[in-house]
């Protein structure tokens, strides 16, 4: 048998034993959904608007469900680029586990299913806001962008940015700027947070022929790219700290997360690619580090000034 | 004698997801009925189709609203 014929047999979906709930669970993608958790649940929690504890819990684990059905989905439709990268090859698909037959039945089934629950329990409004990041998803950024245009990571990083925003509406029903901002934050935040992984997972877009930046137009571009849009995030997190929502924590939390990320940009462009083989990729792997805690640092500042009583002392203070 | 068989393996060795997915299947029980009681107790009984509290459908002083 060759490499050739076992990777026929997986791409036809022939699985090689019975899977376990844990194959499915993770077709869901835990971890971006330990994100989307996060990130909705401050968005809901900041809002100006109460909801019943129990009504917000469930809101929050329908955009948790919905976020999980739209990974199932992009599991279906990238088998075949998962099964060529070392980041993805074992997911549940590729690795022969679960049929593509059966993610795209789960992601389906998961997306109906939390819309409509999201919308009966909350607004209608919500509920199209998450059916629209799971279109957005699967269909804009999964079957068209990723496949088509180095901005992929730009364009479809608007999916991962809607959480805060779903859950801000779910609470008042209706979108304001503190919802955009949030948004903006996630929005400009993926691509210097892509880009840094994307520069020391050195081959694997190149073999799966995904048009990442690095791939298209070098490592070079790519380091200019990150610290483009570190800079151009800067200005869009502390704007957050001058609204209604944004507190001193929040205001603390954004100027050092700040820094610190464009020091890692800067960094990061200063370097040559044969330093950065050399140290193998010490820089650009801190970086991306930087990059997660930055997104928990800030939602947690806004969820922290919330808790304190601290919301609007920022806009207060220059009033 | 005893009536009861030995399980199939197949549903021994599926045994864990079933109760797994039997265990979801209560959870989503507990979430609509949660769901409802929240609803019904809080005003819920006022809201039409676009969840917009109504004031006129109920007497003075009884409508209340999410939280």
């Amino acid at each position: 048998m060759t490499d050739a014929t076992l990777h026929t047999a997986h791409a036809a979906g022939e699985i090689q034993a019975d899977p376990e709930f844990g194959d499915f669970f993770a077709l869901l993608k835990p971890r971006v959904m330990s994100l989307v958790v996060f990130t909705a649940f401050a968005g809901l929690l900041v809002a100006p608007v109460a909801l019943h504890p129990f009504v917000g819990f469930c809101a929050i684990l329908f955009i948790a469900v919905g976020a999980g059905g739209s990974g199932a989905l992009n599991m279906w439709w990238d088998a075949d680029i998962d099964a060529v990268m070392s980041r993805t090859k074992k997911r549940p698909v590729p690795s022969g586990r679960v049929t593509a037959g059966d993610a795209l039945a789960l992601g389906l089934a998961l997306s109906g299913f939390s819309v409509v629950l999201l919308a009966l329990a909350t607004n209608l409004l919500a509920g199209a806001l998450l059916a629209f990041t799971i279109f957005f998803y699967a269909v804009i950024y999964s079957m068209w962008l990723k496949r088509a245009t180095p901005q992929n990571i730009v364009i479809g990083g608007a999916a991962g940015a809607f959480p805060p925003m779903i859950g801000w509406v779910a609470a008042t029903g209706s979108v304001s700027i503190e919802a955009v901002l949030m948004f903006g934050v996630i929005f400009m935040w993926t691509p210097p947070h892509f880009w840094a992984l994307a520069l020391f997972l050195k081959d694997d877009y190149h073999i799966a022929e995904v048009p990442m930046l690095t791939v298209t137009h070098g490592r070079k571009t790519t380091r200019l790219q990150i610290l483009i849009y570190t800079v151009l995030l800067a200005p869009v997190a502390l704007a957050l700290a001058f609204t209604p929502v944004g507190g001193p924590i929040y205001l603390a939390a954004a100027l050092g997360m700040n820094l610190w990320f464009l020091w890692g940009a800067v960094a990061i462009f200063r370097r040559s690619e044969e330093v950065a083989q050399a140290d193998n990729y010490k820089v650009e792997k801190a970086v991306f580090k930087c990059s997660l805690y930055y997104l928990f640092v800030l939602f947690g500042a806004l969820i922290a000034d919330a808790a304190f009583g601290l919301q609007g002392q920022v806009l207060g203070m220059l009033s | 004698m005893s009536q009861f068989r030995e399980d199939h393996p197949l549903h021994v060795r599926r045994g864990p997801r079933n109760s797994a997915v039997a265990a979801c299947l209560v959870g989503l029980i507990v979430i609509v009925f949660g769901l409802t009681y929240v609803k019904i107790t809080s005003g819920g009984s006022l809201e039409g189709f676009d969840h917009a509290v109504r004031p006129g459908l109920a007497e003075q002083g009884t409508v209340k609203t999410d939280g």
